[in-house]
C-alpha cells in the first residue's frame, strides 16, 4: 500500500513537473467574423488576410508605423521602367520543411494572376517573373510601376511543392463550388502554424520553431486560440470574464467600461479608412428627389451648402463618442499624398449654406434620399440620422434609406444611388488607390458620375510615373481639383479600438490587422 | 385509416411546396451574393463570370426548377460563403442543436411540471405567487436579454460558467458531443437554461391550470374522502391525468426550439444550425439560408404529421367517423 502511494506521489508530482515545464503562452482572442478560407488567394478581404498573414508572409511587409519593411525579400529595387528586382532571404523554410526558392515566388504570383483569383487586380501590372537565380527575381511590369511592393504586402507566398501535392495549383474558385485542401489546410512560412481549424468556431495556430525571424523574433507566444463570437455584448462579456485575452472589434460604446477595468485596456488609432457621403452629380435628373428636370448636385453650390451644413464636431461628439477625426478629404492620414493642410474643412456655416442653396435657385430646398448602410461602418446609421437632422435645418428634406451592406453597395456599383454613404480603405497606402476608384471617371466605385479628364489623365499618368517628385506633385494636383470641386462630402476618419488584458503587449495597427509576432504576454 | 393518412401527408407536401417556394423567391431580394463573393477590387467581367458559374443569369424558374429538383434528393448545393457541401454542413453542425434542445428540454420539465404541480395546489401561498411573478419575466423578456443577463451573472460577475462557445467536446465518429466531460456540460448550461426559461412558464402555467381543474373533479374528491395520503392524490391520481395536453404541447414545442434557437445560439456563439443561418443571413449565402428554412418546415411538418397520426390511434372517435 505504501509503495503505491510513494509510486502515485511520484506519478504527481512528475506530471506537475511536466505540467509547469510545458506552460505555455497561450494567447485567445476574437472578433466578429471568421476568416472565409485559408487559401491565401481565394478572398481578398480584411480579416481573412489578417489570419492568413500570421501563417504565411509576403514578400515585403509593413512595420508598427506602416512603412514597408523586408519581408521574405531582403531587398528590392525598380529595374528602370521595366520592372521590379527582389532579393530572397536566404534560409527560409516552409512549414513541412522545404525551402522558400525563386521558383515559389514566381509560383505564388502565377497564382495570384489566375482567373479565379481575388488578387488579380493587385498584380495586374506584373506581365512575367523572371527567375534569376535561386533567390533572385524581376517582376517585369507592363509599363513602369512605382508603387509595385506597396502592392504585394498581402500577397502572400505559398510553396510550390506542396500546392502541387495537395492539387492546389490554382486558388480555390469561389463559383467553381468545390472545398480544397488549401482552404483548410496551411504551408506557409509564417510565425504560426496552423493545429487546427474548426471554420466559425475555433481555430488554434502554434509557433513555428523554425520560423526564420525567431532569433530576432519579439513575440513570446506558444499558441493562438481564435474564436469568433458574432454578438458584440456577448464577445465584450468574454473579455471582461477572461476567457479571452483580447477583442479585435469591441463596440465604440463598450471601451470606457473595458478601460475602466483593472485589469484589461484599450488602445485606439485612426484607422485608414475615411467615411463620406456621395452625390450623383452625373444623372441629369435624381431619381428621388422633387426637383425635375434637372439635378441640384450638378451646381457645385449645393453640394458645397451641403458641406457647410454638416456639423462634423457635433457627429464626432454625439454619435461617435469621439473616436473619429473629421475630414477634409476622403483619404486618411499614413496614405501617400495625404496632407494636413488637404485635410482641412471648409468651416461648419449653416446660414451660409441657406444661401448658397438660394443662390443656386432652391431657396426652399429639395427633396432627395440618402442611402446609408447599417452594418459596415461604425455607427453608420446613426451618422446618417444624424445628417438629415442637419440638412433639414437648411431645408433639405432628406429621406433615409438604411438596408445591410450587402443591398446598400449594390446600389452605389450599379449607380442607382443619388446621395449615399460610403467608408473607403486603402490598402496599398497610395493616393493612387482612392483615385482609380472613386475619382476616375471609369472607377469601379465612382458612383457619383464625376469625370474629369485632367483627374483621368492624372491618375492614368501616376500610375506609372517613376520620377517620385513629379508623381507626388501629380497627386497633390489631382487632390486639390477634386476638393475644390467638392466631388464627395468627408465626413470623419475612423478610429478604432482593441480591447484586451493588462498581460498582452500588442501594438494597434491603423489597418485593423494585428499582427502577433509582436504580441507579448506578461 | 390510409386516406386518412394520405390526406394528411398530401397536406404536408403541399406546405412543404408552399415553403421552398417562398423561401427561394423570398432570397431574390436579400441582396448581391456576389457582392460578398469578390473583394471591392474585382472586375465587371469577375461579376459576371460567377453568376454565369451560380447560374444567377438563369431566369427565376429555371433555378427554381434546379433548386428544387436537388432539394428532393436533400441536395442543397454549395454554401457560397465557406464552399462546402450544404447538406454536409447541417448534418455537421444538427449535433449542437440537438443537444441543446436536449437538455433545455429537460430543463423545461424538470422545472416546469414540479412547479406547475405545488403552484396548482398550493395556489396562495407566497411561493406560489412568487414562482407565477417571476415566470412572468421568463415569457415577456427577451431571449437575447435574458442571454446577455445570465453571461453578466454567471459569466463576468461570478466567473464560474464559460460565456460563449462549445468548448469540451468529444467526437464520437461524426457526432461531436457535449454531454461527455465536464467542460462540455459547463459550456452547455447558459445557453440551455436560456433557451428553456420561455418553455419552463409555458409548461408551468399549463400544468397549474390542467391540475387546478383536475383537483375539483369528482374523483379527487371521492380519493380523498376515501383517506388517500396527499401525496398519493396529488401526484398518482391528479398529475397523470394533466399530462396527456402537456405532452401534447412538449412535442409540438421541440420543433420550436430548434427553429428558435437561433437567437440563443447568436448570444451564446454555440456553433449550430441557428447560427449557421444568422451567417449565412450577413453574407447572403443563399443556398444555407433556403436549405436552413426547409429544414425547419421539414421538422415541424413532420412532427405534425406524426401527432396527427397519434391522435387518430388514440382517439376512437376519429376512426368511427372514418377519418373526416
Amino acid at each position: 500500500m505504501r509503495i503505491h502511494a510513494t509510486a502515485l506521489a511520484a506519478i504527481l508530482s512528475t506530471t506537475m513537473f511536466v505540467g509547469i515545464a510545458q506552460a505555455e503562452n497561450v494567447l485567445r482572442w476574437t472578433s466578429q467574423g471568421d476568416a472565409l478560407t485559408l487559401d491565401p488567394m481565394g478572398q481578398n478581404e480584411g480579416p481573412t488576410n489578417s489570419m492568413n498573414g500570421q501563417i504565411y508572409e509576403p514578400l515585403v511587409k509593413r512595420d508598427r508605423d506602416m512603412v514597408l519593411e523586408a519581408g521574405l525579400a531582403e531587398s528590392w529595387k525598380p529595374m528602370g521602367t521595366t520592372g521590379w528586382e527582389f532579393k530572397l532571404r536566404q534560409g527560409v523554410k516552409f512549414h513541412d520543411g522545404a525551402d522558400l526558392t525563386a521558383e515559389d515566388v514566381a509560383f505564388s504570383i502565377t497564382r495570384a494572376l489566375a482567373k479565379s483569383s481575388d488578387f488579380k487586380e493587385q498584380v495586374k501590372s506584373i506581365k512575367e517573373v523572371k527567375i534569376v537565380d535561386d533567390h533572385t527575381v524581376q517582376f517585369i511590369t507592363d509599363g513602369p510601376n512605382p508603387i509595385l511592393p506597396n502592392e504585394l504586402t498581402n500577397l502572400y507566398i505559398m510553396d510550390k511543392g506542396w500546392s502541387e501535392k495537395n492539387n492546389v495549383m490554382e486558388p480555390q474558385d469561389f463559383a467553381a463550388g468545390e472545398e480544397t485542401y488549401a482552404v483548410r489546410n496551411a504551408n506557409g512560412t509564417g510565425p504560426f502554424m496552423v493545429e487546427q481549424r474548426l471554420p466559425d468556431e475555433l481555430t488554434v495556430l502554434v509557433k513555428n520553431p523554425n520560423w526564420w525571424g525567431n532569433a530576432t523574433a519579439e513575440h513570446n507566444i506558444d499558441k493562438i486560440e481564435y474564436r469568433p463570437i458574432k454578438n458584440a455584448a456577448t464577445r465584450v462579456a468574454a473579455l471582461l470574464s477572461g476567457e479571452v485575452d483580447f477583442v479585435l472589434d469591441a463596440p465604440l460604446q463598450d471601451l470606457k467600461r473595458i478601460d475602466a477595468q483593472d485589469n484589461l485596456k484599450t488602445l485606439t488609432v485612426n484607422q485608414i479608412r475615411t467615411i463620406f457621403f456621395g452625390m450623383d452629380q452625373g444623372v441629369d435628373e435624381l431619381r428621388s428627389s422633387d426637383v425635375k428636370g434637372k439635378n441640384p448636385f450638378k451646381d457645385k453650390r449645393v453640394r458645397q451648402a451641403f458641406y457647410q451644413a454638416l456639423d462634423v464636431e457635433a457627429i464626432k461628439r454625439v454619435v461617435m463618442e469621439g473616436l473619429s477625426i473629421p475630414a477634409g478629404i476622403i483619404t486618411s492620414p499614413g496614405v501617400h499624398g495625404y496632407t494636413k493642410e488637404l485635410d482641412k474643412r471648409r468651416p461648419f456655416d449653416p446660414a451660409a449654406a441657406k444661401k448658397l442653396l438660394a443662390d443656386a435657385g432652391y431657396p426652399d430646398g429639395f427633396t432627395v434620399q440618402l442611402d446609408c448602410p447599417n452594418n459596415r461602418y461604425n455607427n453608420d446609421e446613426k451618422i446618417c440620422q444624424a445628417a438629415v437632422a442637419m440638412l433639414a435645418k437648411i431645408g433639405v428634406t432628406v429621406k433615409l434609406d438604411a438596408i445591410p451592406k450587402s443591398q446598400h453597395f449594390p446600389k452605389i456599383k450599379n449607380r442607382v444611388s443619388d446621395f449615399y454613404m460610403l467608408g473607403w480603405g486603402v490598402p496599398t497606402l497610395d493616393s493612387h488607390y482612392v483615385f482609380s476608384y472613386l475619382f476616375h471617371s471609369k472607377g469601379g466605385w465612382n458612383g457619383t458620375g464625376f469625370a474629369n479628364a485632367r483627374v483621368d489623365e492624372l491618375t492614368d499618368t501616376f500610375a506609372v510615373e517613376t520620377d517620385l517628385a513629379k508623381r507626388d506633385q501629380m497627386i497633390a494636383e489631382a487632390w486639390s481639383i477634386v476638393k475644390d470641386e467638392i466631388v464627395y462630402l468627408p465626413i470623419h476618419h475612423q478610429v478604432i479600438g482593441w480591447g484586451m488584458s493588462t498581460k498582452l503587449d500588442l501594438p494597434i495597427l491603423p489597418n485593423d490587422s494585428p499582427q502577433f509576432r509582436w504580441a507579448k504576454l506578461n | 385509416m390510409i386516406t386518412y393518412i394520405a390526406r394528411r401527408m398530401l397536406q404536408a407536401l403541399v406546405v412543404m411546396a408552399a415553403v421552398s417556394f417562398i423561401s427561394f423567391s423570398l432570397f431574390n431580394y436579400v441582396g448581391d451574393p456576389v457582392d460578398n463573393m469578390v473583394g471591392q477590387e474585382a472586375t465587371l467581367e469577375d461579376r459576371q463570370r460567377i453568376r454565369e458559374v451560380l447560374g444567377l443569369e438563369d431566369p427565376f424558374f429555371v433555378q427554381y426548377a434546379r433548386f428544387l429538383q436537388n432539394a428532393v434528393q436533400g441536395e442543397f448545393g454549395i454554401s457560397y460563403r465557406t464552399k462546402r457541401s450544404v447538406s454536409e454542413m447541417i448534418i455537421e453542425r444538427l449535433p449542437a442543436t440537438l443537444e441543446l434542445v436536449f437538455v433545455s428540454a429537460l430543463i423545461a420539465l424538470g422545472l416546469g411540471i414540479p412547479l406547475g404541480v405545488y403552484t396548482g395546489i398550493n395556489r396562495s401561498s407566497w411561493i406560489s405567487k412568487s414562482v407565477l411573478t417571476v415566470s412572468l419575466v421568463g415569457v415577456s423578456l427577451p431571449t437575447f436579454i435574458i442571454g446577455i443577463g445570465l453571461i453578466y451573472i454567471f459569466a463576468v460577475h461570478l466567473g464560474v460558467l464559460p460565456s460563449s462557445g462549445r468548448s469540451g467536446t468529444v467526437d464520437l465518429g461524426g457526432w461531436r458531443t457535449s454531454f461527455l466531460t465536464f467542460d462540455g456540460w459547463r459550456s452547455i448550461v447558459l445557453p440551455a437554461l436560456t433557451l428553456s426559461l420561455f418553455q419552463v412558464t409555458m409548461i408551468l402555467r399549463l400544468v397549474r391550470a390542467e391540475m387546478l381543474e383536475i383537483m375539483r373533479t369528482d374523483f379527487i374528491k371521492f380519493a380523498r374522502a376515501r383517506g388517500l395520503p396527499d401525496r398519493k392524490v396529488n401526484y398518482s391520481h391528479a398529475l397523470k391525468n394533466t399530462l396527456v395536453p402537456v405532452i401534447t404541447i412538449i412535442g409540438l414545442n421541440i420543433g420550436g426550439l430548434i427553429a428558435f434557437s437561433l437567437i440563443t445560439e447568436t448570444v451564446f456563439q454555440w456553433p449550430g444550425t441557428g447560427l449557421m443561418f444568422i451567417q449565412a443571413v450577413d453574407f447572403v449565402d443563399v443556398p444555407i439560408m433556403a436549405a436552413y428554412l426547409c429544414f425547419v418546415a421539414l421538422i415541424f411538418v413532420t412532427i405534425n404529421l406524426v401527432v396527427d397520426i397519434l391522435y387518430f390511434v388514440i382517439d376512437p372517435r376519429l376512426r368511427a367517423e372514418g377519418g373526416h
